[in-house]
């Protein structure tokens, strides 16, 4: 178990620290977007934003390859993004329409991507962690060597099903990635009031699972923990617990009072903002310069537009494919 | 013709498929060295191996959880669960994700897994291993219910069920397993989507499933030796319901007795009444009528728990009341 420290210099400087940082501002800026949306009525339903956790999906699943598989929470538009799932069909979702990732079917929490091999958005917490352990095992059987990589929050640590699968997954050793996105709050209840034991990679310890936690705001600490996590799930040793200690800015859905936290406590942690620190330090290690984080951010924009035209000019699912895929259309002969 | 019992039907079952598909694996709580808490797997382990017929440990949730993640990946598992009230630890898996994950990911992904569990009372087991809640899962779109009753149904719908692209779910009556019986033809595949009429009569239809097949053919040889002949209908399969059998059925005899070992409020009883009256209602000569367990948690002692259950007299009882009530 380690805490990861910042990376060297020379790594931030170079183009590498600038593919993050758009990367983290792709969701920091579709989510902007999101929510000027849902006020005007075009998105509805539970949204939860990701603001602030941007470090965690960015480094962490961009060190994935394509055959490997992503398991999601209902919190997932960062991880559908960095994937690669396309923004207009994660727009289009969030719109309810056809031209959705799941033909709107799903909606802000249930994004699913069979090419991308991303299998939701689970908004039932904990849920999707068997899904990943069985996701694994047949890879397993199949012998087919990819990773699964199963992303939950501190909240779903408490769930049977956590405990159940980080046992099933050492047990039979397999090559599951359980990647905590620890952001201190299970909706209002923090860690404290929800854990008897806060340190959660002793949890891992109780099922002899390799475990790391790393500053999870700190987007090459996150890659860095990724890359040995990976290392020793795809030599075949088992699974591993990963931990991102981080932070969401932001209400837990749209219908959150904030009741639980103090607004002091949030202004602290925004002063560590994955995105601002990361270009004041592209910025003063001369990797970026005001007109290239000008350039970053028009890039950026562009795609949110097109997200938003792509969504806006969908169509929505005829009402009388609403019985389809109950049952697979298509049947044994 | 040979003549087996019901759980070496069950076995014969599983053991023709792994042979035949190498993505065919069993999992569940002591299946391999213990051989089945009720015997049904005794054997396999030796056949094929601890990767194939997987112990887990007592975690309902993570391994039916995994075997919906398997099928999803390329896998054709055999989850089995000790009995149904333990499944119910593992309602969130099944109703949560295997029978939603199709339509919530807009057609992207079937999940094709197959669920047996053993179900029904009657062996003094007591509350917490003895119930019916097979109705229950027929609530759910997204999955199919079986309900095998004779040696040709728990040796043909396995392979059926395992070809299908989607979750099926198959509840062996813990009364059944020592059930004999001539297993005819080949004993292969069989088809899932219909009702069979397991006795002809013209007096009253007994619609029913399960252990209460048996129950209801013995009342039939009761009635018959009083000049009531009843017609007996196997439902089989509880999900997708095949209307048309027992209606056509009612349209005949004009009366229906539902026989369901299941609880009679918002049972599959009533499921089965209701649709009688949506398409066979003016072929009705008297109302529909239901013989369902008493709405208790089974008890232990013997007497109690065969007074909570239907029972071949309390079957021929009430299809003697309908027929003389009206004749």
């Amino acid at each position: 178990m380690s805490t990861e420290s910042a990376a060297q210099p020379s790594v931030v400087a170079g183009e590498h620290g600038v593919q993050f940082l758009h990367q983290m501002l792709r969701i920091r800026r579709f989510e902007e977007k999101c929510v000027e949306l849902y006020s005007a009525g075009k998105i509805r339903g539970f949204m939860h934003l990701y603001i602030g956790e941007e470090a965690v999906a960015v480094g962490s699943i961009s060190c994935l390859g394509p055959d490997d598989a992503v398991v999601a929470t209902y919190r997932e538009h960062g991880q559908a993004l960095v994937r690669g799932v396309s923004p207009g069909a994660i727009m289009a979702e969030m719109y309810g329409k056809l031209e959705g990732c799941a033909r709107g079917r799903g909606g802000s929490m249930h994004f699913f991507d069979a090419q991308k091999r991303l299998y939701g958005g689970n908004a039932i917490v904990g849920g999707g962690l068997p899904l990943a352990v069985g996701l694994a095992l047949a890879d397993n059987m199949q012998r087919v060597p990819r990773v699964t990589c199963c992303v939950f929050g501190d909240g779903a640590v408490a769930e049977g099903e956590f405990h159940e699968s980080m046992n099933l997954a050492s047990l039979w050793k397999l090559p599951v990635l359980f990647l905590c996105e620890n952001n201190l709050y299970a909706m209002g209840t923090a860690l404290e009031i929800e854990h008897s034991v806060t340190e959660l990679s002793k949890k891992a310890d109780a099922y002899n699972v390799a475990a790391a936690t790393v500053d999870g705001m700190d987007v090459f600490a996150v890659e860095a923990a990724m890359q040995q996590a990976l290392k020793h799930v795809r030599s075949g040793a088992g699974p591993y617990f990963l931990e991102c200690r981080t932070y969401r800015f932001r209400a837990h859905s749209m219908f959150d009072a904030e009741l639980y936290r103090a607004k002091s406590e949030v202004e602290d942690w925004k002063k560590r903002d994955p995105i601002s620190t990361l270009s004041a330090r592209l910025k003063s290690n001369g990797a970026i310069t005001d007109a290239d984080l000008e350039l970053l951010e028009r890039e950026v924009a562009n795609e949110v537009a097109a997200a938003v035209n792509f969504a806006e000019s969908g169509s929505w699912e005829p009402v009388q494919d609403l019985m389809r895929f109950v049952y697979s259309e298509r049947r044994p002969t | 013709m040979k003549t087996i019992t019901y759980r070496e039907a069950m076995r014969e079952a599983m053991r023709e498929a792994m042979r035949k598909d190498g993505r065919v694996f069993l999992m569940g709580e002591d299946v391999g060295r213990y051989g089945g808490c009720f015997a049904v797997s005794r054997g396999l382990l030796d056949e094929f191996g601890p990767e194939r017929i997987r112990d887990t440990p007592l975690s309902e949730s993570a391994f039916v959880g995994a075997g919906i993640g398997a099928a999803l990946n390329g896998m054709r598992p055999i989850v089995e669960i000790m009995t149904v009230n333990f499944s119910l630890l593992a309602l969130d898996q099944i109703l949560n994700n295997a029978a939603t994950l199709l339509h919530m990911s807009g057609g992207q992904f079937n999940v094709p897994l197959v669920i047996r569990m053993a179900t029904g009372g009657g062996k003094q087991l007591a509350a917490q291993h003895s119930h019916s809640l097979e109705g229950w899962y027929a609530h759910i779109p997204g999955i199919k219910v079986l309900t095998p009753a004779t040696i040709e149904d728990a040796r043909g719908m396995l392979g059926t069920a395992l070809a299908d692209p989607d979750p099926v779910l198959i509840f062996e009556n813990q009364t059944l397993y020592n059930r004999e019986g001539e297993l005819p033809g080949n004993g292969g595949a069989v088809d899932i989507d219909h009702a069979r009429t397991r006795r002809a009569g013209r007096d009253l239809s007994i619609i029913t499933y399960g252990a209460c097949l048996w129950k209801s053919l013995e009342a039939a040889e009761t009635l018959a030796a009083e000049g009531i002949e009843a017609e007996v209908i196997d439902l089989r399969t509880l999900r997708p319901l095949d209307d048309e059998t027992f209606c056509s059925s009612v349209a005949k005899t004009h009366r229906a007795l539902i026989v369901d070992e299941g609880w009679r409020s918002g049972g599959i009883s009533a499921e089965i009444s209701a649709r009688i009256m949506e398409a066979a209602f003016y072929d009705l000569d008297l109302p529909v009528a239901r013989l369902c367990g008493a709405e208790v948690p089974m008890p232990y002692a013997k007497h109690l728990e065969i007074a909570a259950l239907p029972q071949p007299e309390t079957i021929a009882a009430a299809a003697r009341k309908m027929v003389r009530k009206n004749g």
